[in-house]
């Protein structure tokens, strides 16, 4: 099992949301976050003056799928959350060690 | 001189003209101010206006007015009969608009003085206990705000003299800004001095509301509803409408980009400027008065504060104390005797008026900027002027107030 964790613009969640939801992945658990890149942020202006806003509003996504499911949300992630700008965002991948459902005790794939 | 006979449509625009300034106060400098803060001090910063206002609408009727417009003593100060309002008939008439009652007269001018404490606390914010924030109401109001209207407006030395201010440029908006540097040089920086406007929406309305209540105060300081109160209205609108365009026009020199909080800036600073001028110069001037005072107040505010280090936090020094000298000046340049026969300026024959103008501008300037300095120290030396480093960084509205504003 993987655990997806994609950081992409708010404004793109709606899209990912349903475009996931298209290719049989419904689990989903979604933060607002605020996070910065290489870029450090943007510029904003006031009265003259210039200030960094070092720490910009973004959305984490916390996806746990199958291993052979993987690659196909992490591809949809992709195809839907880009712009081509600055700021789309990144998405760390990493192994899970095990799942229990809560309410019935299951324990692994069978519990994702 | 007019008559002293009641006229009920002067009475009407003043009682009209009155309630427009109140809401200059609050909410306009409340919204306008509250806007520019940071999120975790938004309450505070409204309830220092809030505070502001009904501190001195108390203090304006028990002897505030009395020691303001009471009979002239030596140029220095009004003497106060009616002390606490006795004596104060309803069907008497102002001394100084004879053709209004008494008691529409003292409630105009009592919104002058709160709004000019008020502005003050947009240099303060974010970091000035409330408590003692209450303390300098009271003790400013009674030693630096009621001694110079007297001076300029209730008979004293400088109006003997024949400096010019129709609605305030000395009295309300140099003392203020003037008053301001002085508390901010003893209160020292924030630790965090970037001004970030949490809700620049708020600062639109507060503006908007200030822009549209100061026709009441500058229209209503010609104290009669005629072609006079007419002429100032519009120089009012004129000036704000072309400091307006003039700071995006800086903004664009500068970044290439117009910026929402220029504009009300800019609006705010032709406002300021055009206070004193009001009912003295010619529509016309009203554009040069606006345009320049832009570019006055935002040199002041990129270049003057941060060389010279202090932390006016929402530049109530930059705009109201720099574009109010600015006014007070444009005044003595322009003042037209067919706009208004009190008042001949250098460019109507009349060159003396600028130097009378300047000494108005540093007498005001010097006895707002010790007299402040020195009430400020005693509150410090006595019960503390700032709050502690935990509560400003936490935010005052949680600390000081125990509400905040923002459930989400």
């Amino acid at each position: 099992m993987k655990e997806i964790l994609a950081i992409i613009r708010p404004n793109k969640l709606d899209d990912v949301k349903d475009a996931l939801e298209k290719i049989g992945c419904h689990g989903i658990t979604v933060a607002e976050v605020k996070g910065r890149g290489r870029q450090l942020g943007i510029t904003e202006s006031y009265r003259g003056s210039d200030y960094r806003i070092d720490l910009l509003p973004k959305t984490r996504l916390e996806i746990i799928v199958k291993d052979q499911d993987a690659e196909e949300v992490i591809e949809t992630i992709v195809k839907t959350a880009a712009t081509g700008d600055i700021g789309d965002g990144k998405i760390f991948i990493s192994p899970v060690e095990d799942v229990v459902r809560i309410r019935t005790g299951e324990r692994g794939e069978k519990a994702v | 001189m007019v008559d002293a006979v009641l006229n009920s449509g002067d009475t009407a625009w003043m009682l009209i003209s009155t309630a427009l300034v109140m809401l200059m106060t609050i909410p306009g400098v409340a919204l306008f101010y509250g806007g520019l803060t940071k999120k975790q001090n938004v309450l505070n910063t409204m309830f220092l206006s809030l505070i502001a206002f009904a501190i001195t609408s108390i203090i304006w009727i028990l002897y505030g007015y009395q020691f303001t417009f009471g009979q002239d003593i030596m140029g220095i100060i009004g003497n106060p009969a009616n002390l606490l309002f006795n004596g104060i008939q309803v069907d008497a008439l102002a001394t100084l608009a004879p053709t209004i009652p008494a008691t529409v007269y003292i409630a105009f001018q009592m919104t002058f003085a709160a709004i000019t404490i008020a502005l003050i606390s947009g240099a303060i914010v974010e970091r000035m206990k409330f408590s003692s924030w209450m303390v300098f109401i009271v003790l400013w109001v009674s030693l630096v705000y009621v001694p110079i209207a007297h001076w300029v407006w209730g008979g004293g030395f400088l109006a003997q003299l024949g400096a010019l201010d129709f609605a305030g440029g000395t009295v309300v908006h140099i003392n203020a800004g003037v008053a301001a540097l002085a508390l901010v040089i003893l209160l020292g920086k924030r630790k965090d001095i970037s001004l970030l406007p949490h809700q620049l929406g708020y600062s639109v309305l507060g503006a908007a509301l200030l822009w549209f209540g100061w026709f009441g105060f500058n229209a209503g300081s010609a104290l009669s509803a005629g072609g006079l109160a007419g002429s100032a209205f519009l120089a009012t609108n004129t000036a704000a409408a072309a400091g307006l365009i003039s700071w995006i026009i800086i903004d664009y020199v500068k970044t290439g980009k117009p910026t929402l909080l220029g504009a009300l800036s800019g609006a705010i600073a032709g406002l300021v400027a055009i206070t004193p001028a009001a009912g003295f110069v010619t529509v016309q001037a009203a554009v040069i008065i606006g345009l320049v005072t832009s570019l006055v107040s935002y040199l002041g505010i990129s270049y003057l504060k941060p060389r010279l280090g202090y932390d006016d936090a929402l530049d109530v020094f930059g705009i109201h104390g720099l574009s109010g000298i600015w006014g007070a000046l444009a005044t003595g340049l322009f003042a037209a005797p067919f706009i208004n026969s009190l008042g001949t300026g250098l460019f109507y024959g009349n060159p003396g008026q600028v130097m009378v103008q300047a000494i108005a501008i540093v007498v005001v300037m010097g006895y707002s900027f010790v007299v402040t300095l020195i009430l400020g120290k005693i509150i410090d030396w006595t019960i503390g002027l700032r709050v502690e480093v935990k509560e400003e960084v936490e935010g005052l509205d949680t600390n000081l107030h125990e509400e905040s504003g923002y459930r989400i």
